[in-house]
């Protein structure tokens, strides 16, 4: 397998009610809950996409990061071969939670379908693959922290066994209305953007 | 019956969370499906939900929901003959 060099090319971080794209900040409110920040950023962004607001959190928050980043290279009626990988800590948690109250009790034991649906961590890629017409790999890890070794070593292998044009990678966490994504987008395409800069180092920043 | 059209339509909105759909928007027999409101698989199963949460109402046969969720007006019309609360 040759061994290309890859390079960073967009990256987006959403946390403290605030969404920076490529360093820059490009969507800050007032603190207050995600679903509010969530629903006020896609009305800021024009997104046309009603499906948006049956998503839970966790969907939202990696929805919103890929929509920025994908938009403007994913062409529709076209096959983009774009890779999806993402990790978190708390996988479905928040999600799973709220579909747990819901079965708790049994006098009034009316569980939502809509809910369970989001009960699996990886529904958030489903939700980027049928928003972008994605039909690519696509893998979701549960890690203590955030592991860029790891998203640099799998975007790597993917790109240089052409698996993938493109790979989406990074961190989506949603618990308890803490949330933080960190979505970046890597190929063999060289970007002097970002040339001497790592996946951490745009984590951290 | 026209109380309960409205009712079935704000439930709809608030449940299936239609963010961008006002109870003006949905005429009577606007299908629910396809082409009309765009509901889906899932929308379905929470409807079925609805009907037994609110309106005690268990469908037994799940292919009835076809004939039952085409439009407001045909729900309204199915829980006025059906409901027992």
């Amino acid at each position: 397998m040759t061994q290309n060099k890859t390079y960073i090319h967009d990256y987006i971080t959403i946390q403290n009610n605030e969404i920076v794209l490529n360093g820059t900040s490009v969507f800050k409110i007032d603190p207050t809950d995600f679903a509010d920040f969530s629903k006020q950023a896609y009305r800021n962004f024009e997104i046309q996409y009603p499906k948006f607001f049956k998503m839970d959190a966790l969907s939202k928050l990696a929805f919103l990061g890929s929509e920025l980043l994908l938009s403007p290279i994913t062409v529709a009626d076209k096959e983009n071969n774009i890779a999806l990988i993402l990790a978190n800590k708390s996988s479905s948690l928040d999600t799973d939670v709220k579909y747990q109250e819901s079965l708790s009790n049994k006098e009034d034991y009316f569980p939502s379908p809509a809910v369970f649906v989001y009960t699996l961590p990886n529904i958030c890629l489903g939700e980027i693959s049928i928003r972008h017409q994605l039909k690519s790999e696509n893998s979701f890890f549960i890690f203590d922290a955030f592991n860029p070794e790891f998203m640099s070593n799998y975007s790597n292998i993917l790109l240089n066994s052409n698996k993938a044009d493109v790979v989406l990678c990074g961190w989506v966490e949603f618990f308890n209305d803490n949330y933080k994504a960190f979505l970046c987008t890597i190929s063999s395409e060289e970007n002097l953007k970002h040339k001497n800069e790592t996946i951490n180092t745009l984590y951290n920043k | 019956m026209e109380a309960l059209k409205a009712e079935l339509k704000n439930k709809i909105i608030a449940t299936l969370n239609l963010e961008d759909i006002a109870v003006e928007d949905i005429a009577d027999n606007d299908p629910l499906f396809g082409d009309g409101l765009g509901l889906d698989s899932i929308d379905a199963l929470e409807l079925i939900v609805i009907l037994d949460k609110d309106y005690g109402i268990k469908l037994v046969d799940p292919k009835e929901g076809k004939t039952i969720f085409q439009s407001i007006e045909t729900m309204a019309a199915y829980i006025s003959a059906n409901r027992t609360k």
